[in-house]
C-alpha cells in the first residue's frame, strides 16, 4: 500500500475495480437465472481480488480467485446444473414483498455501518510505515509475509480452525453416508451384502 | 521509435536490471506482443502436429495436400472454420453459448504471463528479465488462473441446452475440481524446495542443483496425471467421450466457436507442458552446463535458453499426444476412485515424506546443492520402487484392459480350480464344467 497522494494509475485502477465490484454485486442479487448470478458473483471475487493486490496482499488474492472462483463457485454450478435450475423463463422469483422489504432494511443498516466506519480514524500504530510492505516482501516472499505470523504468533488459532474444518469434513461425510442408511431402511437388505 | 518514446527510456550499465516506467511498460508491451505471437501461432501448428503424429503412430501419412508437406493445413483449417456459418441452437442461452469458448481459452494464455522464458536480455536500458511479469505469487497465480479453466466447458456444456453437452460439462466440473487438489498437493514440496512460489527462484533452485524430477520424481508423475485430467486429455478425456455423448460439451458447436474450443484444449497442453517443463527439468536452464546462468548475460544465451525451454516444451507436447494415440479412455468410476483414493492420498504422504528428509537434511547440516539432491533422489528412487512395484502392482498404472503375464494367469487358473474343488469335494479334477467358468473369470 502507498502513503497519499496517491499516483494516478493507483486512483485508476482503485475505482475502476471498485465500480465492477459494486456493478456486478449489483447484478448478482439482480439476475433471475441462478447461473447469470453465479457468474456476476465470480465477477465481483475477480474485482475483490485485484483490490487485496493493490493492498499488497498478494496472496489473498491468489486464495481468492484460487478457492472462491475456482473451486466453490464452480461447485455451486454444478448443482445448479444438476438441479437443473437455471433457464430464466422458469425461474419465478422467490421471495415476496417481506422478503423484499428485509433486504431493504438491511441494506441501509449496511449503509450506515459503512458511513459509520468511514468517519472514524485509524490508529497511527496499524499503519505500517512508508516501504515497509515492499521490504518484507523482498526479504520474505509473498507467502513469508503471511506464513509467518501465522505458524507463531496465531499457531493456536490456525490449529483451532483446522479442527473447526475436520470436523465439518466428517459431518459432510457423515451426511452423505446417509443415502445408504436410508435406502438400507426403505429395500431392507443390508449394504454390505450387495 | 519517435523521440518521445526514446525520451522515456533511460540508457543503463547492460548487466544492471533495468528501472523506470518507460523501459518497464515498453520491454513489457513488447513480451506480451512476442509471446502471444508465438504462442498462437504454436497452438495452430500444433493442431498439425496432432495429426500428424497420429499419423505416424497408426502407420498414415496424415494431411500432406495443403503446402509443402501440409504445413499450411492450419491456415486451410482456420479460413475453412472462418467461412462456416455460425449455428445457434433455438433454446441455446446465448450470452453464456457466445462467451463460453472465449472462457476455455484465456485462462491457458494468460497463466503464460509469469512463465520465464529465457535468461535475462541485456539491452542498451538495462537487463531485461525474459518473462512477462515476474509476479511474487508466480505459480499461484498460475494454480488460480487454471482452476478457472473448467468454466467454458461447463458453461458451453449448459448454455447449449443440450443433454449431452450438459453431462459432459458436469462430468468436466467434477474432474476438474478432484484433480486440482492432487495437482496443487503435487506442487507443494516443488514450492518447499524452493521456499518460494516465484517461477524464477523455482527454476534458479533446480540450476544450482538437481532438476526436481530427480528431487521430487513422484510430486512429477502426480503432476503429470493431473494435467490429463485438467485439460481433458485422453485417457481423462470424459467430457466429450464421443461413444458416449457424441462430442460432449461441444456438441452444439459449429464453425470458429467449436474451433475455439480446439484451440483451448491446445492452449491449456502448452501451459501444462511449460508448466512442467518450469517446475520438474529446470524452465530454461540448459542440462550440466552452468554457462548459461553466469553473470556476463549476452542475447546468445538468451536465444540458447530460450531454443532450450521450446525444447523442453515441446516434448511434453509429444508425450500429451502420443498418450492420446495410444491410451483408451478411462471408465468414470476409475478416473474418480484413482483422483480421490489414489492420487490424493499418495500426494499427501508425499509432503510428509519430503518434508521429513528435508527436516532430516537440514539437521544434519548439508547444504542445498548437488549432495542434497543426491540423498533426495535416493529417497525418491525408493520411493519409486515401492509405489510402482509394490504398491501399484499393475492395478493402478495398467487399466482394467492391462494384460495379465501367462504366468499370472496360470496361478489363477489353479487357485480358481483348487478353490472349486474344495467347494464341490465330490467333483473330479480337471473336469469339463470348472473350466470354462475358470477362464470366464480370469477375462473379466
Amino acid at each position: 500500500m502507498i502513503d497519499p497522494p496517491y499516483p494516478l494509475f493507483y486512483t485508476f485502477n482503485f475505482y475502476l475495480f471498485g465500480v465492477i465490484a459494486l456493478a456486478s454485486s449489483l447484478a448478482f442479487v439482480t439476475r433471475k437465472s441462478p447461473i447469470a448470478a453465479a457468474l456476476w458473483l465470480v465477477n465481483t471475487m475477480f474485482a475483490l481480488a485485484a483490490l487485496y493486490v493493490m493492498l499488497d496482499a498478494h496472496f489473498i488474492a491468489a486464495i481468492q480467485v484460487l478457492v472462491y472462483a475456482g473451486a466453490i463457485m464452480v461447485v455451486f454450478l454444478f448443482v445448479i446444473m444438476l438441479l437443473n435450475l437455471g433457464h430464466p423463463s422458469e425461474v419465478a422469483d422467490v421471495r415476496g414483498k417481506w422478503g423484499k422489504a428485509a433486504a431493504a432494511v438491511l441494506g441501509v443498516i449496511l449503509l450506515a455501518q459503512i458511513a459509520v466506519m468511514s468517519g472514524s480514524r485509524v490508529r497511527p500504530e496499524w499503519i505500517l510505515p512508508r516501504g515497509e510492505m515492499d521490504r518484507l516482501l523482498a526479504e520474505k516472499g509473498a507467502i513469508g509475509v503471511v506464513a509467518d505470523p501465522l505458524f507463531t504468533n496465531y499457531l493456536l488459532a490456525f490449529e483451532l480452525t483446522s479442527v473447526l474444518l475436520l470436523i465439518a469434513i466428517v459431518g459432510a461425510v457423515t451426511l452423505g453416508r446417509r443415502s445408504d442408511v436410508a435406502a438400507e431402511a426403505t429395500t431392507g437388505e443390508s449394504v454390505s451384502a450387495g | 521509435m519517435s523521440a518521445p518514446v526514446l525520451m522515456l527510456l533511460q540508457v543503463a550499465s547492460r548487466q544492471v536490471e533495468a528501472t523506470g516506467t518507460g523501459v518497464f511498460l515498453i520491454s513489457t508491451l513488447v513480451k506480451m506482443l512476442v509471446v502471444f505471437t508465438i504462442y498462437m501461432v504454436g497452438v495452430a501448428m500444433l493442431t498439425l502436429a496432432e495429426r500428424k503424429i497420429s499419423a505416424w503412430i497408426q502407420d498414415r501419412h496424415g494431411p500432406n495436400r495443403v503446402g509443402p508437406h501440409g504445413l499450411l493445413q492450419p491456415a486451410a483449417d482456420g479460413l475453412k472454420n472462418i467461412m462456416k456459418e455460425e449455428t445457434y441452437p433455438d433454446a441455446a442461452y446465448k450470452p453464456l453459448f457466445i462467451i463460453a469458448p472465449a472462457m476455455a481459452f484465456i485462462p491457458a494464455l494468460t497463466a503464460w504471463a509469469v512463465i520465464p522464458f529465457a535468461s535475462p536480455l541485456p539491452t542498451r536500458w538495462g537487463l531485461i528479465p525474459m518473462v512477462v511479469a515476474d509476479l511474487p505469487i508466480g505459480f499461484l497465480f498460475i494454480l488460480a488462473l487454471t482452476s478457472l479453466g473448467v468454466y467454458g466447458i461447463v458453461l458451453a456444456g449448459w448454455a447449449s441446452n443440450n443433454k449431452y453437452s450438459l453431462l459432459g460439462g458436469l462430468r468436466s466440473s467434477a474432474q476438474m475440481v478432484s484433480y486440482e487438489i492432487a495437482m496443487g498437493l503435487s506442487t507443494i514440496p516443488v514450492l518447499l524446495l524452493a521456499g518460494n512460489v516465484t517461477l524464477s527462484v523455482i527454476i534458479d533452485q533446480q540450476a544450482h542443483g538437481l532438476y526436481n524430477i530427480l528431487n521430487l520424481t513422484i510430486a512429477f508423475f502426480i503432476f503429470m496425471v493431473a494435467a490429463f485430467a485438467e485439460t481433458n486429455r485422453l485417457p481423462f478425456d470424459l467430457p466429450e467421450a464421443e461413444s458416449e455423448l457424441i462430442a460432449g460439451y461441444h456438441t452444439e458447436y459449429s464453425a470458429m466457436k467449436f474451433s475455439f474450443f480446439f484451440i483451448a484444449e491446445y492452449a491449456n497442453m502448452v501451459t501444462a507442458s511449460a508448466l512442467m517443463a518450469t517446475m520438474f527439468f529446470g524452465g530454461w536452464d540448459i542440462p550440466i552446463s552452468g554457462w548459461e546462468n553466469a553473470a556476463p548475460y549476452t542475447a546468445l544465451k538468451t536465444v540458447a535458453t530460450a531454443l532450450m525451454f521450446a525444447v523442453k516444451v515441446m516434448f511434453f507436447i509429444f508425450v500429451f499426444m502420443w498418450i492420446r494415440w495410444t491410451l483408451p479412455r478411462f471408465r468414470y468410476d476409475q478416473l474418480m476412485s484413482l483422483g480421490w483414493k489414489f492420487m490424493l492420498p499418495l500426494a499427501l504422504g508425499y509432503i510428509v515424506v519430503i518434508a521429513s528428509v528435508m527436516l532430516g537434511l537440514d539437521a544434519s547440516g548439508i547444504e542445498y546443492g548437488p549432495l542434497y539432491g543426491l540423498a533426495l533422489f535416493g529417497v525418491n528412487l525408493a520411493l519409486v520402487m515401492i509405489l510402482f512395484v509394490m504398491v501399484d502392482h499393475g492395478r493402478i498404472i495398467s487399466p482394467s484392459y492391462g494384460r495379465l503375464d501367462p504366468r499370472e494367469l496360470e496361478k489363477l487358473r489353479g487357485k480358481r480350480q483348487r478353490s472349486a474343488l474344495a467347494r464341490r469335494p465330490d467333483a473330479k479334477p480337471a473336469a469339463g464344467p470348472t473350466k470354462p467358468a475358470a477362464t470366464a473369470g480370469v477375462t473379466r
